[in-house]
């Protein structure tokens, strides 16, 4: 299906795909914002990341046209690397890619009846506008193979990403304190990861990741690129909501306009988890002089600890927004722990993982917005029930969540076995213990919600519920199907996963 | 050591500087003032990056004299100067680059830190931006900017709520036994 779409491409567009996918959104976001009304600017948000999900598309076909993986390098204005700024696609960021601007289309899609319903008219074309200003930085996080233009497109999604979880004050004004966290603790995340890049500069005199990643071996003992090391380390993990740095998450979550927290749920955290692997594996290796122990004595007890802290917290919260951020949390502990083991099957559990509770996470948030939608609450008590009034929506939740449990023929299954049984060929049979015990406890959570939908009498029958419109089904539905068919169909996203792992591995960096 | 701490007089006072913006970020009630102590933490990067740039001697990166001539002259071997520029950004190395082997009489400073301040220092004014923005939506949500005091707010209307709720189930409770 990939080389059916791709072949209706002109070559032209093929051939500047790594371009056209970062120029085309960040051009239609300020053209959305001049727009008289937001149906206009929703429609032209549809265009932009569908476009740049053909692209997408069109990567991976060409990356995988090439056994193991090929890797495409795009001189950035003609100007050759390493002077000039390079885009530098291959397996790893190829299914990153992927993964956002699918989610960001199907986002996209079914944004238009819950920003009708949060979004004040006059500000609709400007909240599209932001959105896909927010798309453009994941993408280009995603795809840049420069270290300053990396944290260039980080602020860049991390800024429309403040504006954007504001504008839930619409709906509760506990949204703004929560925006201004972010926003401070965001700002130092990325502070830390620009101040690590600059003692790189400064010990080797380039900012290109492939030349960086030569040129430090020879520098490694210098104490400025340790430093360095562990600014970036911090820096990302703050971005990527790792274990101790998570604060902002939960309330950034549970208070944005329900369109935002899906999209950033699925998509946010997981390109700061990218951008972590890229410079453990690709820029500093595996060789590094103690990128083994901070693996082992810092990424892994935090993934654990994530794992079981935050799956804890969520049991006791009486939001569903916040229960699943929290979940989201714990989750980034099981892709840390996937690649603190530091084997290429560590890795591609990781990188599967992460693949797989985008998918996840963006249904269930789907769900929750149509829930906010029809019922303007995400408490327990405004779950109740609601399986009998709106079958089709519960039934789509259920699936979603018993993929983030892990029941098997769902995708969440997959990738944890993926995970368990590449911590047992590494004789960490504890951490495979550690991941069983904290499924448990997401048994025990999303169950009480589950049990609450389908098996409970509604609150107060007097009010009413009825289905979510076709607009939020469709894409919502697409997540339930695509989490059902990776997991019995696994082979193609895992497939995916190990080829980007092995590229990080084996892959020559050049 | 005495020299050993002199020498690097402008990193010790990036660190002071670093340091009070992040505990200032942190430990502030005030939300203003918060971002003053963020602005104070990335101007002090800013610091870093130009320090790094600078070489004893250095002049501003733009050629001229028996340099600008060289270069008009020997434009075969890529010696304009936008590549020129550009080539420095590869080889200076902890901005002692070799002069002598690019044939350049004077020396020149790194202009690529200095072009990276500029881009930081754009993402610094929009941050600063946006937050202010913020700050001033929550004072009129809230009608305060200190931190603890919107804290307290949303306690206790999440107090409220949770009394509300369970006043709503008693009456649902009551309307469905009798």
């Amino acid at each position: 299906m990939i080389e059916l779409l791709t072949s209706l491409v002109p070559e032209t567009w093929a051939m500047h795909a790594p371009a056209l996918l970062i120029v085309i959104p960040m051009l239609a976001g300020p053209f959305c914002a001049f727009l008289p009304n937001g149906r206009l600017a929703w429609i032209v948000s549809i265009v932009a990341t569908g476009l740049s999900l053909l692209m997408a598309l069109v990567l991976l076909a060409q990356v995988r046209s090439v056994e193991g993986g090929a890797v495409i390098s795009y001189a950035m204005g003609g100007w050759a690397p390493p002077a000039g700024i390079e885009f530098r696609i291959d397996a790893l960021n190829s299914v990153v890619l992927l993964l956002v601007t699918g989610i960001g289309f199907l986002a996209s899609i079914f944004a238009w009846p819950t920003v009708q319903a949060e979004i004040r008219k006059a500000k609709r074309a400007m909240f599209f506008g932001t959105y896909l200003i927010c798309f453009t930085g994941l993408c280009g996080v995603a795809s840049t193979a420069d270290a300053f233009n990396l944290f260039v497109f980080l602020e860049i999604s991390s800024l429309a990403t403040y504006v954007l979880v504001a504008l839930g004050a619409g709906r509760d004004r506990r949204a703004l304190p929560a925006a201004g966290n972010y926003l401070i603790l965001g700002t130092i995340g990325a502070s830390f990861f620009v101040v690590g890049v600059g003692f790189l500069y400064a010990a080797t005199g380039t900012l290109n990741m492939a030349e960086l990643s030569v040129m430090l071996r020879e520098v490694a003992d210098s104490k400025a690129v340790m430093a360095g090391y562990a600014f970036i380390f911090v820096g990302l993990g703050i971005k990527a909501a790792m274990f101790p740095l998570h604060q902002w998450l939960p309330s950034a979550y549970a208070y944005s306009p329900s369109f935002i927290t899906m999209f950033l749920a699925a998509t946010a955290t997981k390109v700061a988890i990218y951008a972590l692997i890229r410079f453990l594996f690709t820029v500093f290796g595996l060789d590094f002089t103690f990128e083994g122990s901070s693996l082992i004595w810092v990424l892994m007890p935090m993934g654990i600890a994530a794992m079981l802290a935050c799956s804890f917290q969520a049991v006791f919260q009486t939001d569903v927004k916040r229960t699943l951020a929290y979940s989201s949390v714990a989750q980034v502990g099981y892709m840390l722990l996937g690649v603190s083991i530091g084997t290429a099957a560590g890795v591609a559990a990781g990188m599967f993982h992460l693949v797989n509770h985008g998918i996840i996470k963006g249904g269930l948030f789907m769900a929750v917005a149509a829930v906010v939608l029809m019922h303007k609450g995400t408490t327990l008590n405004d779950f109740r029930g609601i399986g009998r009034t709106a079958p089709l929506t519960m039934t789509a939740f259920a699936i979603s969540a018993l993929s983030l449990i892990g029941v098997p023929l769902t995708a969440g299954f997959q990738s944890k076995y993926a995970l368990v049984s590449a911590l047992l060929e590494h004789g960490w049979w504890w951490g495979a213990a550690v991941v069983m015990f904290s499924s448990v406890l997401a048994v025990v959570y999303m169950g009480r919600i589950l049990e609450l939908v389908f098996f409970r009498a509604p609150l107060n029958p007097n009010k009413k519920h009825s289905e979510a419109p076709m607009l939020i089904l469709i894409p919502l539905w697409i997540m339930a199907l695509a989490s059902l068919w990776i997991g019995i169909q696994g082979s193609f996203v895992a497939g995916l996963a190990s080829d980007a792992a092995s590229a990080l591995f084996i892959g020559d960096v050049r | 050591m005495v020299e050993f701490v002199l020498e690097r007089g402008n990193y010790w006072a990036i660190i002071g500087l670093m340091m009070i913006g992040l505990f200032i970020a942190f430990s502030a009630s005030n939300l203003i003032k918060r971002l003053i102590g963020l602005g104070l933490f990335q101007t002090s990067i800013i610091l870093i990056y130009v320090s790094l740039s600078r070489i004893d001697g250095g002049t501003a990166p733009i050629l001229f004299g028996a340099d600008y001539k060289k270069a008009k002259h020997g434009e075969d071997h890529a010696g304009d100067a936008a590549h020129g520029a550009a080539e420095y950004g590869s080889d200076a190395a902890h901005g002692a680059y070799d002069t002598a082997s690019k044939g350049l009489e004077h020396v020149y400073s790194n202009p690529l830190p200095h072009v990276l301040m500029l881009t930081a220092i754009v993402v610094g004014v929009a941050t600063l931006a946006v937050g202010l923005a913020i700050i001033v939506r929550i004072r009129e949500a809230y009608g305060t900017i200190e931190a603890d005091e919107i804290r307290e707010q949303d306690i206790e209307v999440a107090i409220a709520q949770a009394a509300d709720e369970a006043q709503e189930r008693e009456a649902a409770q009551g309307a469905s036994g009798a």
